[in-house]
């Protein structure tokens, strides 16, 4: 979590392997070189980037036809995941049709069926509003509960991060260095404004935006 | 899940609503076309009134009615003509998609020959075809090859330039995006690059329709025995002028013909693309 402008785009872009950076190594379980890490990473963009041309079904099982599996095949393992996660009967929409959430959904979809180890979440709910973006917020936290995976979430919003989150690093803004680590294991349970208003969330959200000011 | 499903079941079945029936349709068509329709009637109407009114001889100019009539009395030379040139027009269109939309992909996937080629084209584009046409009717003969060549070669460079913008103009967070979902060159140009572009191969191919009649008229005015720009030729020294507006009358039907043609293929394999409610 930092403000903007902070190379947090940046950052991921250099996990995923998109960038090598200028100096250190990367090491994403294990692997350092830029194309074994691109291997292990699938990126969720800050912009949904459907393909208008594609259906929401196709726009998910891109990276299968990637791989090579026939899009008949790719349409049979993305389906059930549609059921899943609130989006049945919007198979075979275009992406011009689907609200903001829908989209960032199917976005998160086609992430998820790249079948990577690891998920880099570059803001997915920026550019929504403030109550879809709630709603997605609970909407991945339950997705992440079913298929549990490492994901790297870059943010500005402190409440998002500390929602989403087991650790937080806090970082300044320009140029971006890390500091503070928030561990936050310990939130779980109750409803959303039940969290939010707990102390320990309070504190929390306190030590971050401490942090940020510093 | 519960609350993740709750806003599924309002949308989905809304699709273009209303621009299906009928009347919305026909009233669609003479928003976009009704201007140009009446200016172009008026143009007629005012173009038989002033050649009427000033007693200009037919060999002249003849008057829009005149050139009516001479479609009834002169159909037999005509209609081959039309069939000769319409051929002409179109194979050497198909050839400058195929060759032109080829040549783009190519120079879009290899850097190297895009710097090799990439500036001959533009540079050959300088040769004005009008001097090419008799040195290809010398080489060629007075068949359809020298034709299809002048056809091709006029249609191909618009086709080529739009497509490598098209290509080229891929938003790069796309592509990036790609490379993390498994993308490999290969499967990004097919399903990422060359979609992206197809809007703008359209608008090239747009462009090169309105060329086609062009090309077609000049290469057989370079040297050929039938066709509409034969007829057109032929019918000079005879002043059967209402013979010519006749056959140019012919040309820009055909022209208009494969404009529609491509937009019509456009809207039909392009169904995404961003489009104004006129027509280009």
């Amino acid at each position: 979590m930092g403000p903007s402008g902070g190379g947090k785009t940046t950052l991921l872009q250099i996990v995923a392997g998109l960038l090598e950076p200028d100096g250190g190594q990367v090491s994403v379980e294990g692997a350092t070189a830029a194309k074994e890490r691109l291997a292990r990473c699938a990126l969720m963009p800050q912009r949904d980037l459907l393909l208008p041309w594609r259906t929401a079904l196709d726009n998910a099982g891109i990276a299968l036809e990637n791989r090579g599996v026939s899009r008949a095949e790719a349409r049979k393992r993305t389906k059930p995941l549609f059921e899943r996660f609130g989006l049945a009967r919007f198979e075979h929409v275009r992406p011009e049709q689907l609200s903001g959430g829908m989209r960032q959904r199917v976005s998160f979809l086609r992430t998820l069926m790249a079948e990577k180890d690891v998920l880099l979440l570059d803001e997915p709910f920026g550019a929504l509003d403030s109550i879809t973006r709630a709603e997605m917020q609970y909407w991945l936290v339950r997705a992440m509960d079913e298929v549990p995976r490492t994901v790297l979430l870059v943010t500005h919003d402190v409440e998002e991060a500390l929602l989403l989150s087991r650790l937080v690093v806090v970082l300044s803004s320009r140029p971006g260095r890390v500091v503070r680590i928030l561990e936050v294991d310990h939130l779980a349970g109750g409803s959303r404004r039940e969290i939010v208003t707990s102390p320990g969330f309070v504190s929390l959200k306190e030590q971050a935006l401490e942090a940020l000011e510093s | 899940m519960t609350r993740a499903t709750q806003e599924a079941p309002a949308r989905g079945k809304t699709r273009e609503p209303d621009v299906t029936s009928k009347s919305a349709r026909s009233r669609a068509f003479l928003w976009n076309y009704g201007p140009a329709i009446a200016i172009t009637l008026a143009a007629i109407g005012l173009w038989e009134l002033i050649v009427r009114l000033a007693n200009v001889p037919e060999y002249l100019i003849p008057t829009p009615s005149e050139v009516a009539a001479d479609f009834g009395s002169d159909w037999p030379v005509l209609e081959p003509s039309l069939l000769v040139t319409l051929r002409e027009i179109a194979l050497g269109f198909a050839i400058s998609v195929i060759a032109g939309i080829g040549l783009a992909v190519l120079l879009h996937l290899s850097p190297t020959t895009r710097r090799a080629v990439y500036p001959i084209l533009i540079g050959s584009q300088t040769i004005p075809i009008i001097v090419l046409a008799p040195i290809l009717v010398i080489i060629f003969g007075y068949g359809i090859l020298p034709k299809l060549i002048i056809v091709a070669l006029i249609c191909f460079f618009p086709i080529v330039v739009n497509g490598i913008d098209g290509l080229r103009s891929v938003d790069d967070d796309l592509i990036r995006m790609m490379l993390t979902l498994n993308g490999t060159r290969w499967s990004i140009f097919r399903r990422v690059e060359f979609p992206a572009a197809l809007p703008s191969i359209f608008s090239g191919m747009r462009i090169a329709a309105t060329f086609a009649a062009i090309g077609a008229v000049f290469g057989e005015w370079s040297g050929s025995n039938q066709g509409l720009g034969y007829v057109m030729l032929a019918a000079t020294p005879n002043l059967l002028t209402a013979r010519i507006f006749a056959a140019i009358v012919l040309l820009t039907v055909v022209a208009l013909g494969l404009f529609g043609l491509v937009s019509l293929l456009e809207r039909v394999l392009v169904p995404w693309a961003p489009r104004g409610g006129q027509a280009p």
